[in-house]
């Protein structure tokens, strides 16, 4: 650790901690919070015991890294330098890593990944499927290094992007920068991040506030998570270089209360800047200013909403304003601040290193880059993807996800969160970008895309959505909370047997008016997973009201279960299973469901190993 | 001062009004709810909805909140302002049909029927309590507690206040608090017996002797014959 | 019943950010951890030294999920009810928790071992449903699996 007074030191650090990279040989375990929820801790610290008991220390390091991305398949062991690619890792497996693979250069092919189509093991990480359609400019830095460590983030270039623009670019050339790349907010808004900027830098009065909002609340997205535990350093330094073109001296990280190891790993990385005189004053000898607080969100999903955030950084409840003025001129303590999402931030260290030109090759023409989804839900290889924009559902689900789990059908692709809809699987050649998705009806969002197999109920989607809105509406404006309310009881009606036909053009009126009349952008957006999913699934709507059926076997009042005496052997096992006790049967003989007392719970139907459980 | 578009009529306002002041200044009227003169603007209801800008940038915005500039375009009744402010009234309505505000005003704004589930909630969350303990009587007894659904408003711990001094400000500003008439179609969750009000008591006396005045009559709306009272003048 | 809660640490707490309004959900965090819920008193502190309306404490208090007015059991259980868990079959986890423990979510058992929440997302989602028990995260679960986690996270406890 040393403090770093000019550019001239950063960059003579940089260059002696590169040197001390080479083919030394490493042993990274994903530290992410996924694959610590599979078991990772238990693999760290079987490593480092093994590496302890067998005196292998100067020889061998075991490090933590961030996210690998490929989540489904954790705990993630990677072993350098021959990038052998472990997967589904367990403690017992530990001593025959370092035993074979660390000291001897040997693979170990249990672990290994096989490839689904040609049935063969990948060896090394970039070969696997799952990564080669992939383009992770974002978010490849973060497996190679240890979380909120400054120096490994250095010694693969980090802070470079700050150097340049302190020694070579003024405020207005770093805007103009941004604004030549095309960069748009990631956090589902889409608006032009450099005009943004631009904005702010104009408006009067001091102080300026930058804000990063890490209140990624979109249930499904969780790259703003893995960003911020696996590579803080680089939201760090795209707020150092916002903060220059702005002309702010503070910044804030709010962070969702649900995400512990992301605040423990931001203050780490705040602490290890400020001691090598990253962040403080006169930063680098260039005369900067700039200092960062971590807020604490309270869970609240409607915090992630721009002024309902600086409302919360203020001590009040979370309840947005109107905008008719807007926050680049009065956000928080009524200051010109430039609120922008954890992956705008990440982006922006990129663009300054590689230039807006190069940066403008990659996605589509009114949506450059890349974007990192969280692809989740009914798929084989869910995890965290960064492509380029413009690619198509198709390739993220069948090239990357490697298909439908279980074989089933693709019924349709969530995207865009609470705010956004559904695409039906007849659409899935869409190439994906800002304007393409809003003309179908739904959003970006953060980027959580939630497939959904042909058991899904997209009626039950749809009210899935409006129970959680309602409890996270502020309940300020009689549009959201009342209009949610209202939604929610037709569609109670609807999956339950009630509904009417009519009610379907009263949901549509209630739409409009959550869109027209409402305060803020939950309001406003609150209704596109129900109209949306009227839009695609207008069939299954109608069964459910004249038919009074689910087909999709879903809405608990409209299935009920039933045992095939044919089928059924008498083994008890759903007796057992069944929470309710409404299943009664000797020993050997059929068993039957008391509808009366069943809960419709299907503890039975999954736990049933003869089918003999039916779903009608 | 600022040069606005009202309605297509040039105008001036003054800096600092807001769309509603200069409204109420012009002698135009739209609903609102959540407003009161002199306490601090909440912009909740929705009632007071205007469009404002041009063509397929218009957007409609609450009048109480939004300031005057030059250049701004205002259109107070556009259809799509004056069909959302009915659905808005109708979804209050449907939250607490037994204000006589809402009512009141449903009549007013030709509102015949209610399609939404009655919540029958004694309170419309419009804040007005809040605000006048706070900003008019300077003690800050009552606040907003929980959030979308289970929001309400109530005292800390929702116990006795200590600081509440009994002054009825919260109770005379409230409009839940006034209950609605009986009309004909009392047990509905819209009354409208207004709308049609014809009063029949004209046939007998030389003012109407509705419950508007001091003598709480009503018997028109009740769908009762006036009856003169023994020894009443005509 | 009064609430008799020794609230001393309240003060070093609040001490140490000084009358900084823009802490006062961390405060509220930091109170939280140490009695394991919000209580009256040091709300009623809270406000006092950073110069608020006790209403506007309890307003904030009230309106974010991750605060307690009242105790809590001594483990705590939380169903991710995320979109990713829920089409994985969340909802029937949660349901499975409630029949076992005897209680509905948001609620403590009786003897207060055990506290049921829900939380719209932990940000785990390709492990869904996922349910954590005192902060420790279960992925893949399942109701079959639920009475199993139950009594393994008991066993580890008791071993303290």
């Amino acid at each position: 650790m040393r403090c770093l007074l000019s550019t001239e030191d950063l960059s003579e650090a940089r260059r002696s901690l590169e040197e001390k990279g080479g083919d030394r040989v490493r042993i990274m375990v994903c530290g992410d919070t996924g694959c610590l929820a599979l078991g990772g801790a238990e693999v760290r610290r079987a490593l480092d015991e093994e590496v302890q008991k067998r005196g292998l220390a100067g020889r061998v390091e075991v490090l933590s890294t961030g996210c690998h991305g490929f989540c489904e398949r954790g705990p993630i062991v990677v072993v350098k330098p021959q990038d052998v690619f472990y997967q589904r890792v367990k403690a017992e497996d530990v001593p025959r890593i370092v035993e074979l693979t660390a000291l001897r250069g040997e693979v170990i092919d249990e672990l290994l990944y096989v490839d689904p189509r040609s049935g063969e093991r990948v060896v090394q990480e970039e070969k696997v499927d799952f990564y080669r359609s992939q383009k992770r400019i974002i978010i490849g830095e973060i497996d190679r290094i240890r979380p909120g460590e400054i120096e490994d983030y250095i010694a693969i270039g980090g802070y470079a992007a700050l150097v340049r623009v302190l020694e070579e670019m003024g405020p207005e050339e770093v805007i103009d920068e941004l604004k030549r790349s095309g960069l748009r907010g990631r956090g589902g808004g889409g608006f032009p991040t450099g005009r943004k900027w631009e904005l702010c830098r104009s408006a009067a009065g001091q102080p300026k506030y930058v804000i990063c909002n890490a209140d990624e609340g979109d249930p499904g997205a969780y790259m703003d998570r893995s960003l911020l535990e696996g590579n803080p350093h680089r939201i760090l330094e795209g707020m150092l270089i916002g903060a220059y073109a702005i002309g702010s001296e503070q910044g804030y990280i709010y962070v969702r209360n649900e995400y512990p190891l992301a605040i423990e790993n931001l203050h780490m990385a705040i602490k290890q800047a400020k001691e090598w005189g990253l962040l403080g004053n006169d930063i680098l000898g260039s005369g900067l200013n700039f200092r960062v607080k971590v807020v604490r969100g309270g869970g609240a999903f409607v915090c992630g909403e721009s002024t309902a955030l600086m409302a919360s950084v203020e001590g009040k409840r979370g309840e947005p304003r109107p905008k008719h003025v807007h926050t680049v001129e009065s956000g928080l303590w009524n200051h010109p601040t430039n609120l922008n999402n954890v992956e705008t931030w990440a982006n922006v260290p990129t663009i300054i290193n590689r230039g807006a030109e190069w940066y403008r090759t990659i996605g589509t023409e009114n949506s450059p880059g890349t974007k990192i989804f969280s692809m989740v839900g009914n798929i084989n290889n869910t995890g965290l993807v960064e492509v380029p924009m413009g690619t198509t559902f198709d390739q993220m689900i069948y090239e990357i996800g490697g298909g439908i789990r279980g074989g089933k059908r693709l019924k349709a692709i969530q995207i865009g969160g609470p705010s956004g809809g559904c695409i039906p699987a007849e659409l899935t050649g869409t190439k994906i970008d800002f304007d393409a998705l809003r003309e179908l009806g739904s959003m970006m969002g953060s980027g959580g895309m939630i497939v959904m197999d042909e058991d899904t109920c997209m009626v039950d989607i749809a009210r899935y959505f409006v129970e959680f809105l309602k409890e996270e509406s502020c309940g300020k404006c009689t549009p959201c909370r009342e209009g949610l309310y209202q939604m929610g009881e037709i569609l109670r009606d609807i999956t339950s047997g009630r509904g009417e036909e009519r009610q379907l053009d009263l949901l549509q009126e209630l739409a409009r008016v959550m869109r027209d009349a409402s305060l803020c952008a939950l309001g406003q957006t609150a209704a596109n997973p129900v109209m949306s999913t009227i839009r695609y699934f207008r069939d299954e709507y109608m069964e459910h009201i004249t038919g009074k059926r689910c087909p999709a076997g879903i809405c608990r009042d409209l299935i009920s279960y039933s045992i095939d005496p044919e089928k059924c052997t008498g083994c008890g096992r759903c007796a057992r299973a069944c929470p309710a006790d409404a299943i009664s049967g000797g020993k050997g003989e059929p068993h039957e469901i008391d509808l009366a007392k069943c809960i419709k719970c299907g503890s039975c139907y999954t736990t049933c190993k003869f089918d003999a459980v039916m779903k009608v | 001062m600022a040069k606005i578009k009202l309605n297509g009529v040039e105008v001036w306002a003054e800096d600092d009004w807001t769309i509603l002041e200069t409204l109420r200044f012009y002698g135009i009227s739209v609903p609102t709810l959540c407003h009161q003169d002199g306490l601090e603007e909440y912009g909740g209801c929705r009632l007071c909805l205007v469009e404002v800008g041009e063509g397929d940038r218009s957007k409609l915005v609450t009048s109480c909140t939004h300031p005057v500039w030059d250049g701004l375009s205002v259109r107070t009744h556009s259809k799509w302002a004056v069909e959302t402010r009915k659905v808005v009234l109708e979804l209050l309505l449907a939250r607490c049909p037994s204000s006589r505000t809402l009512q009141d005003m449903a009549a007013q704004m030709g509102l015949r029927e209610v399609r939404f589930k009655p919540r029958n909630q004694d309170c419309v969350l419009c804040g007005l309590c809040v605000r006048v303990c706070e900003e008019q009587m300077a003690s800050g007894a009552l606040g907003f507690v929980n959030r979308g659904e289970e929001s309400g408003i109530t005292t800390p711990f929702d116990m006795t206040s200590d600081i509440c001094r009994r002054c009825g400000a919260c109770m005379y500003i409230c409009p839940a608090c006034q209950l609605r008439c009986q009309g004909p179609d009392a047990q509905g969750t819209l009354c409208g017996a207004c709308t049609s009000l014809s009063p029949s008591c004209l046939e007998i006396y030389d003012d109407v002797k509705c419950y508007m005045s001091e003598t709480s009559c009503g018997n028109c709306i009740r769908g009762q014959a006036p009856r003169k009272e023994e020894g009443e003048k005509t | 019943m009064k609430d008799e809660v020794d609230i001393s640490k309240v003060e070093s707490i609040i001490d140490v950010y000084g009358s900084d309004r823009e802490m006062l959900i961390t405060m509220l965090h930091e109170i939280q951890a140490e009695y394991g819920y919000l209580p009256r008193d040091a709300m009623v502190l809270v406000s006092s030294r950073l110069d608020l309306p006790v209403g506007q404490v309890y307003g904030v208090a009230t309106f974010y999920k991750a605060f307690n007015l009242s105790p809590k059991g001594r483990h705590q259980i939380c169903v991710c009810l995320g979109t990713a868990c829920h089409v994985r079959g969340a909802s029937e986890v949660l349901q499975s928790l409630e029949n076992t423990l005897g209680i509905r979510r948001g609620e403590s058992t009786e003897d207060l071992e055990f506290s049921l929440e829900t939380v719209n997302c932990l940000g785990a989602c390709a492990l869904g449903p996922v349910v954590t028990i005192d902060g420790e995260y279960h992925g893949n679960m399942t109701p079959a699996k639920v009475k199993t986690l139950l009594d393994n996270h008991l066993q580890e406890g008791d071993g303290v």
